[in-house]
């Protein structure tokens, strides 16, 4: 498996077990939502697998080598964006390509591409704070593809936006998976938009932080929000958090 | 509008000021040596600008007094605000090293500017360096510390930004934390300069045989209040002058900076 989370345990100092004995694997090109209520630690596995959390116990691997710092080939996109207020958004999105050391010709080549790919051409001298959230998250969003990572982290990316504006995104960032062939694992606590999003869902619980169980999607991309099948699967999620009583019948398929 | 109204408050306010005045030293009795009328320190301006001060050991003039002041009050500054960002970035940015200078930092910063004058005029006799060193002694501390407290509380977004890209920490501290707090500094640069305009008088005071403390000192010798008052007025002008210059600059960051700006271009 391309990502194995083996075992893994995440204690803080102050005794409290944010993560309790986790195993996940991850195929390449897979997108994973983690999905769960605050304190279940979701955050705190991603972080770990992004690297910026060291584990108390087990292991983690990426490729077959183990994380123990952030990578450059691995970037996580936040839920406050992580701009750089001070560049323009072509400054910004080529900031990942000066760090690799990029041409600067080429930085520009590449930072235009990604900014038409994020539908903001209009925007590319503009400063972070002249944009919308939903604009500033997508600039965030070509800053990230413009280095071609090998996956994605997206830590609650829309939890700042509005309904309206988180589905949009929602649609863009599956085009964008699939099109850019990226790993995804992305943080929400949002049932619909795990549901809309993920090939798995990894539904976790807290105290401790652990996971209770995988769905796999099978309902095909792009999925219809109100269609039978979408709100079946997401009566089920519901079910397994023990939100629900009451049983409907089946449609034919949906997991 | 809004400027034609405030140049008409500037006009009046003088102007009331002026008329007071006139009316205080016509009919207050006073003696005149003691509290110039306007018009004394009108023709004091003309004597300054054209001759200098008369029966002065100097013969220089009111602008060559300011250029002296300026000249000192640019290489203080600029120094003292250049090693306090620097240091201010080294010590927000090592806890370890700022947990032993902190204490250091804690003592010497009560200590007014002015106090150290007569080490300074030992150490270094009399002509710019006495004013230079405590200008740069009046803006070091409140550009170090607030260099350092902005360092220390920086969006922990930007550092794991800086993580995630693999920057080093050199690289964190100049693309990443510098320009990250710079609206920070420039505040503390406002701040700084104020403070240290305040002290190049008292600095030049002691220590100098030129500049606008000099000239303070000299027609208070002289006993020429109507000059010291012209000179006071200076003082003032150039002084506002200045913080009305970094004013600007502050603004021009914030507007780049986005701070405080809520102007949307479009929303999605």
């Amino acid at each position: 498996m391309y990502i194995e989370v083996k075992d893994v345990s995440v204690n803080y100092d102050n005794n409290f077990q944010a993560l309790n004995h986790v195993s996940l694997s991850i195929e390449k090109g897979e997108f994973i939502c983690l999905l769960g209520p605050s304190g279940c630690g979701k955050t705190t596995l991603l972080n770990s697998i992004a690297g910026f959390e060291k584990v108390t116990e087990g292991e983690i691997t990426i490729d077959g080598k183990k994380v123990t710092k952030p990578v450059i080939d691995n970037i996580t996109i936040f839920q406050n964006y992580g701009l750089l207020p001070w560049r323009t958004v072509q400054k910004n999105i080529e900031f990942g390509l000066e760090i690799k050391k990029i041409p600067k010709e080429q930085r520009k080549d590449i930072a235009k591409k990604y900014i038409d790919m994020v539908g903001l051409s209009k925007f590319i001298n503009s400063r972070p704070h002249q944009l919308s959230g939903g604009m500033q998250q997508r600039v965030a969003i070509a800053r990230a593809l413009a280095i071609n990572p090998d996956i994605i982290f997206m830590d609650e990316p829309l939890g700042a936006l509005d309904a309206i504006t988180r589905m949009k995104l929602q649609d863009d960032i599956l085009k964008l998976s699939k099109s850019e062939k990226k790993t995804i694992i992305f943080v929400t606590h949002d049932i619909e938009e795990a549901v809309f999003l993920a090939d798995r869902i990894v539904i976790m619980t807290p105290n401790p932080g652990k996971i209770k169980s995988i769905v796999n999607m099978t309902i095909p991309h792009t999925r219809d929000r109100t269609s039978e099948n979408f709100l079946y699967a997401r009566d089920k999620i519901f079910e397994i958090f023990n939100m629900k009583s009451e049983h409907k019948p089946a449609p034919e398929y949906f997991i | 509008m809004q400027k034609i109204k405030k140049l008409w408050h500037i006009v009046v306010s003088f102007g009331v000021l002026i008329i007071i005045w006139q009316l205080v030293a016509t009919f207050g009795g006073f003696n005149s040596v003691l509290f110039p009328t306007p018009i004394k320190v009108a023709t004091a301006f003309q004597e300054l600008f054209t001759s200098g001060l008369k029966g002065s050991t100097s013969d220089a003039t009111l602008i060559s007094h300011l250029v002296a002041s300026l000249y000192r009050f640019a290489i203080g500054y600029f120094s003292s605000v250049i090693v306090a960002v620097f240091l201010g970035l080294i010590f927000g940015w090592f806890n370890k090293v700022y947990a032993y200078i902190d204490p250091i930092v804690q003592l010497l910063r009560p200590i007014a500017p002015i106090a150290w004058s007569p080490f300074v005029v030992l150490w270094f006799g009399i002509g710019d360096i006495p004013a230079i060193a405590i200008i740069f002694i009046a803006g070091f501390f409140p550009v170090l510390l607030s260099t350092i407290t902005a360092v220390r509380n920086i969006d922990p977004i930007y550092l794991k930004v800086a993580r995630n890209f693999g920057l080093s920490q050199f690289a964190t501290l100049t693309k990443i934390v510098f320009p990250a707090i710079f609206p920070q500094i420039a505040s503390s640069l406002h701040l700084a300069l104020s403070t240290s305009w305040i002290f190049l008088v008292s600095g030049e005071m002691v220590g100098s045989q030129s500049g606008l403390g000099f000239l303070i000192m000299d027609t208070k010798n002289c006993i020429r209040s109507d000059a010291l008052l012209a000179t006071m007025i200076t003082i003032g002008v150039v002084g506002l002058l200045l913080d009305r210059l970094i004013g600007l600059v502050e603004n021009l960051v914030a507007k780049k900076w986005g701070f405080g700006v809520t102007k949307y271009i479009n929303k999605d």
